[in-house]
């Protein structure tokens, strides 16, 4: 139990340290929307969510109405919904209801990717240990962000700016080197991205990658399905 | 209209997102396809996220891509997490002084 929670805590560190980066910058943003350092750590601590908090600090800055600030978030982080989906299936046999409302706090794209390529099935210590150490980074990061905006130099934050998607590299590589199937998968949704980022500009990031996402992943499911021996031997 | 009320509402929106799929799904998917879309949906959506995002994501193409080629360098050799991601990005800061 007890190194279940360790190990969730020891895989969330360069998850916590991107954070920290990328809330740092959120932090600066959301002050300079008229929101407090109080306020802004609040945000973060309660969403834990890079774009759907951008987006809705802009609603408050705005005025927005409630209904308008929903229907965002729902766009933005409808992605969640799939990802969970797709985690439910890897949950381990001491995963119970109330362990299931209090992890669900905590998918993101960065948990949500480390957790869905471990080998095995999760334990609810593991995501805990993952979700507690990448909060503290994404907090904190907001409040410094926040409270002291030049706290870093210039040169350190725009570096920090890379370290989420080293990571997210370093886990779609290795299988992708290993698996057709993956390999397929990872170029189509590459290629449909930049599509998507230079061609069909009408359309929104948070839309971009549903999109890529599942016409990339429908397409690997439907030329490579996966066998049951496949899914017992994990990666 | 308080800040205090948009932040309620914009948190439970995200947590119900969440918590919904997670917490009241048990079945095991019988159908293959679905199963093989899920178990793609990860690489899918990460691949989408990175590309070419990750190009322009120090603020400098050049720093961004040295950046990059040493992350692809080291994930292919199977490094772990940290060291792909915290290697790519002192690479760019390194690159930084010289462009």
């Amino acid at each position: 139990m007890k190194s279940n929670f360790l190990r969730g805590m020891r895989d969330g560190i360069p998850i916590a340290l991107g954070y920290l980066s990328v809330s740092f910058g959120f932090g600066i943003l959301a002050v300079q929307s008229g929101l407090s350092v109080f306020q802004s750590s609040a945000i973060s601590a309660s969403n834990l969510t890079s774009a759907g908090q951008i987006a809705g600090v802009g609603v408050i800055a705005a005025g927005g109405t409630l209904l308008e600030m929903i229907l965002v978030q729902l766009v933005i982080n409808i992605r969640y919904s799939l990802m969970a989906l797709s985690l439910s299936q890897k949950l381990d046999k001491s995963f119970t209801t109330p362990h299931r409302l209090l992890a669900s706090y905590g998918i993101t794209d960065e948990i949500f990717a480390v957790c869905s390529t471990q080998q095995g099935s999760i334990t609810p210590a593991y995501m805990y240990g993952m979700i507690l150490i990448a909060m503290a980074g994404w907090v904190l990061g907001t409040f410094l962000g926040a409270s002291a905006g030049e706290v870093l130099p210039d040169a350190v934050s725009s570096a920090m700016g890379i370290v989420l998607y080293g990571m997210f590299l370093a886990i779609i590589i290795p299988p992708s080197r290993k698996k057709k199937s993956v390999l397929f998968v990872t170029v189509i949704a590459a290629m449909l991205s930049i599509l998507f980022k230079y061609v069909l500009t009408m359309i929104s990031g948070g839309f971009a990658v549903i999109i890529c996402a599942i016409a990339a992943a429908g397409l690997g499911a439907l030329l490579f399905p996966v066998s049951d021996e496949e899914e017992e031997a994990g990666e | 209209m308080t800040v205090a009320v948009y932040i309620i509402v914009m948190a439970v929106t995200t947590y119900i997102i969440r918590m919904v799929p997670f917490t009241f799904f048990r079945k095991k998917i019988e159908s293959r396809f679905v199963r093989s879309f899920l178990k793609y949906i990860p690489y899918a959506v990460l691949s989408a996220m990175t590309i070419p995002a990750i190009f322009s994501s120090t603020g400098n193409v050049v720093t961004s891509v040295v950046g990059t080629v040493v992350a692809v360098v080291l994930a292919f050799f199977d490094q772990p997490l940290i060291v792909v991601a915290l290697a790519a990005s002192l690479a760019a800061f390194l690159t930084g002084f010289i462009v």
